[in-house]
């Protein structure tokens, strides 16, 4: 599962240079040749899609496809809006028991993907699992449960595993927004209640936009864990048409709509978030103070906390301990199970690869755009990031269309097999595409470094006769090791996660770790699917906690957080 | 605007060496606002010149131009007698030979200060490298700080790090981008002797952009004064002093007011009565203004005058009088510290004598009479 980059003002990630030169020919070049590479999927996926317009019939079914997508997205969007933001707002008005800790553990369930929770969750509520069985047991075989394999439960479950994006742009929205403002309307007379309700509220409205917006956009871009609940979305439609017919014209069409949902959601972002440009400037004021709450209010408070923290992230990951402590025990093989040393080998690499080349793009760019060059870099070096926005699906199958026009140009011109990419089906797909999602969170960390470094540093190593490639490795590469650090830890870990694309685009007999636990759960194997999971979990963790921490630093400084990035 | 250089007195130019640098009719426009504009100047080896003007007339522009971080819209740029801009030739900043020196200092915080020296030095070999580095370090007295990282300085100390980073490589002029001003006041004047001794030391060429009057005139052996992208005058600091070309200077390098003046027979008159007489215009009869500057402007208090002191700024050593004039005008006066006029205080006004000032026609000085302000019953003598 990737997470799209975005500001904590919920606007896509958009890096000012200041230039320090008037560009270099071959850099300029390079950035406009990876925005071109990075849009000619999604450009393949437009222009196929409106070529091969009424030249087959349209999947059945599409009319209901259509609605269940809006159905889920809907669905999930409202569910975490009422978590996310009802828990923001909980622990930034009030005080109550363990709220401190709560503050932060509440964005634990980020680390747990949804393909993860979806059959954690599957385990316990499904015909076979412990509270069907428990109901059995009391009220007898043929008691009535509602159908667990359902787009209710699919929404549940999304909703709970992707509320901590509302809850934490809604949560730095109400902290750093509304202490001035707040402030204002209290010396104007507002009451607390007032104030809260007319300026605070309306003031986060854009942050809460911004996360609803990400949260619609994983959803639809996850066509695995619906999979688990037989919810068929329009990127499921995409998956099974190419997987099941391998036919370019359906699925490519299937595609093109994929798309348009993802432009719906971003023009509905930004015609919820209005033409207001919340942004506030100013110290740290004394802002509203979390009320006190006692008694059974306060405890209430906590138990609402613990039992969204628990569905989200301690149930599931106690349940995964469980099988996965009771599997080795049982039989100790499991942990050496060479198949799964592939798989976190073959997980561990793509997404090195993949890290690897999204950092070095992201420097070549920043590098690029230090040296000048105009609105044509400037504009090209935008592009190279829009990818994060595009779903998983349509980035498969734009990557499939244009390897196979990369084919047929090279036999074309003579060389039988072309790459062959499409016919080996290597897994060049895959990075590709991994490149083309995880570009804006590398770009974004290792430009907030760059940025940093005054334009004068790069002038000044420019007149003392150092070339821009030296600059690179002397001045800029040393200077924005930081972010070129969490910029590789972030793609790496995002990549492990990542389930759909490599699902669409494996090449037959490559599994990766998140594709073993997806099959395993889809066979109901959960006891085996435990062990992976786990590692997944444990590595998701890492940037969660960084992310808290970072948060934490911030806010203990009076700074701004801008990255939102878990 | 720039009629005067050719008459410049200049330090050590030889008619066989090329300037070190030359601007030729440079142009920069950014889109609908102007950059600079037909910029012509020329620098000779081993000259330290001043480029001063309120921010936004163009002299960060123009450094950047000279350092090949802007590419001119017109015009050519010549450093050491060969083109780096213009005439189809564009040379990237780091061959131009032209070094930098910024406010920030903006030394590579993580290289130590011998390192940072030794970067522009990378063509030579490992041990000339450190010769040279050393060389420069001992210049600016900082040879025991070779080991220390950026941070650990103070900031007087980056400034020499900086100015000896960019004299390493010998680069055919340096330019330094308002050096001082991050500096506090207390240090700032030391920095700038030291800066300025090493410049000449090393017979460095050397283009300062201050936005500081009295730096400008205290420093550069010439002042180039800026405004609206365009060189209003360049001069030795005297000149542009006591002589400036535009009412623009006038009132930039240093106070100055303007009084509606005319001359007639050589004689100059304005509402304060004569204060002058101006040889070689015995034939004319013209209207202009006069620039008065508060140190040449006399106060005498004098019950049954018009004028009368309206504000009183003390200074410390001086005391600025401002006057109204019975015309509602305003002169200014510097006063020693000994004299103060209360507000409301009647004072005659007149000018110190041998006071020539400038006179202006429009917005420029003239030296000479116009042509056809002469009296209509003179012979014209051309």
């Amino acid at each position: 599962m990737t997470e799209p980059a975005t500001l904590a003002d919920g606007r896509t990630p958009q890096r000012r240079y200041r230039t320090t030169g008037v560009g270099r020919p071959a850099w300029s070049a390079l950035v406009v040749a990876v925005a071109v590479v990075v849009a000619t999927p999604v450009l393949a996926v437009v222009l196929q899609g409106i070529g091969s317009l009424g030249g087959t019939a349209p999947p059945r079914d599409l009319g209901k496809m259509i609605l269940t997508t809006l159905a889920l997205m809907l669905g999930v969007g409202a569910g975490s809006l009422v978590v996310g933001g009802g828990l923001a707002w909980l622990v930034t008005a009030y005080r109550f028991p363990l709220r401190n800790i709560l503050v932060w553990l509440l964005v634990l369930p980020l680390a747990v993907p949804a393909y993860v929770l979806g059959f954690v969750f599957l385990s316990v509520f499904d015909v076979a699992g412990p509270v069907q069985s428990l109901l059995r047991g009391v009220f007898g075989t043929d008691v009535w449960v509602p159908e667990v394999r359902s787009l209710p439960a699919a929404i549940l479950v999304l909703s709970l595993s992707l509320y901590p994006y509302v809850y934490l742009l809604a949560r730095s929205a109400l902290i750093e927004q509304s202490s001035g403002t707040y402030d204002a309307a209290r010396t104007l007379g507002s009451s607390r209640a007032r104030a809260l309700r007319r300026v605070v509220l309306p003031l986060a409205r854009p942050s809460l936009a911004a996360g609803l917006a990400l949260v619609m956009m994983e959803t639809l871009t996850d066509f695995a864990t619906v999979q688990y609940f037989n919810v068929q979305t329009v990127s499921v439609g995409v998956y099974l048409v190419w997987k099941g017919t391998f036919d370019f014209h359906a699925a490519t069409q299937l595609a093109v709509l994929v798309l348009l949902f993802a432009v719906a959601v971003l023009v509905g972002e930004r015609a919820l978030r209005g033409r207001a440009r919340y942004h506030q400037q100013g110290g740290r004021r004394q802002g509203f103070q979390p009320e006190q709450l006692s008694g059974a209010a306060a405890w209430g408070a906590t138990a609402l906390c613990v039992a969204a923290l628990s569905a989200g992230f301690l149930i599931p990951v106690a349940q995964l301990l469980l099988w996965a402590v009771g599997q080795a025990l049982s039989d100790a093989s499991v942990l050496a199970d060479p198949r799964f040393v592939e798989y976190l080998g073959n997980s561990l690499l793509v997404a090195l690869l993949t890290a690897v080349s999204c950092v070095a793009i992201a420097l070549a760019v920043g590098h690029a755009i230090r040296l000048g060059g105009g609105r044509l870099v400037a504009f090209a070096a935008q592009l190279t990031t829009f990818g994060y926005a595009v779903p998983g699906a349509v980035v498969g199958i734009g990557v499939l269309l244009s390897f196979s026009a990369a084919d047929t140009t090279l036999e074309n011109l003579g060389i039988p097999g072309g790459t062959g990419l499409i016919v080996t089906g290597s897994v060049a797909g895959i990075l590709y595409a991994y490149v083309i999602r995880f570009l804006a969170p590398a770009y974004q960390s290792v430009g907030a470094s760059l940025e940093k470094i005054s334009p004068t540093v790069t002038s000044s190593a420019l007149s003392l006769g150092a070339t821009p490639r030296r600059i690179l490795r002397r001045i800029h590469l040393p200077l924005a090791r930081p972010g070129v650090a969490v910029a590789l830890m972030l793609v790496v870990i995002d990549a492990i996660k990542e389930l759909p694309i490599v699902l669409l685009l494996r090449p037959f007999g490559f599994t990766t770790a998140s594709v073993w636990v997806y099959e395993l759960a889809r066979e109901n194997f959960w006891e085996k699917a435990a062990l992976p999971a786990l590692v997944i979990v444990l590595v998701a963790i890492i940037p969660v906690v960084v992310l808290v921490r970072q948060t934490h630093r911030n806010e203990a400084r009076g700074t701004t957080t801008r990255k939102v990035r878990p | 605007m720039t009629a005067q250089m050719e008459t410049i007195p200049v330090p050590t130019a030889s008619e066989d060496t090329p300037p070190a640098l030359a601007l030729d009719g440079v142009t920069k426009h950014y889109g609908s606002s102007r950059g600079v504009d037909a910029l012509n100047l020329s620098v000779p080896a081993g000259e330290l010149v001043t480029l001063i003007g309120p921010s936004g007339c163009g002299k960060s522009t123009t450094l950047r131009l000279v350092a090949g971080l802007e590419r001119p819209d017109a015009g050519r740029i010549s450093v050491a007698g060969s083109v780096v801009a213009g005439s189809g030739v564009f040379v990237n900043p780091e061959l131009r030979r032209v070094g930098l020196v910024f406010q920030d200092h903006a030394l590579f915080p993580h290289l130590t200060v011998g390192q940072n020296v030794q970067f522009g030095l990378d063509r030579l070999s490992r041990t000339d490298r450190r010769r040279r580095a050393g060389e420069l370090l001992d210049l600016v007295q900082l040879a025991h700080l070779a080991d220390r990282y950026p941070h650990e300085l103070s900031g007087g100390e980056q400034q020499r790090v900086a100015l000896a980073r960019a004299l390493a490589p010998r680069p055919a002029v340096v330019l330094l981008d308002e050096p001082f001003s991050g500096l506090d006041e207390s240090l700032r004047a030391q920095v700038r002797r030291d800066t300025v001794a090493t410049l000449r030391e090393t017979g460095t060429t050397g283009v300062l952009v201050t936005h500081d009057q009295t730096e400008a005139l205290s420093v550069g052996s010439r002042v180039v004064v800026m405004h609206d992208g365009v060189i209003e005058q360049a001069d030795v600091p005297e000149k542009v002093f006591e002589r400036p070309a535009t009412r623009f200077v006038a009132s930039f390098m240093g106070d100055a007011d303007f009084l509606p003046a005319r001359v007639h027979r050589a004689l100059l008159t304005c509402e304060i009565g004569i204060v002058s007489t101006v040889p070689g215009w015995a034939d004319s009869d013209v209207e202009v203004d006069v620039v008065l500057r508060p140190h040449e402007v006399a106060l005498q208090a004098d019950p049954t005058a018009s004028a009368r002191v309206s504000a009183v700024e003390y200074h410390g050593a001086f005391v600025l009088h401002h006057v109204q004039l019975a015309s509602g005008r305003t002169l200014r006066s510097w006063q020693p510290h000994t004299v103060r006029f209360p507000v409301g205080t009647a004072v005659t006004v007149t000018v110190t004598a041998g006071t020539s000032p400038t006179l202006l026609i429009g917005d420029r000085a003239v030296t000479t009479p116009p042509v056809g302000a002469r009296r209509a019953d003179t012979p014209q003598d051309r």
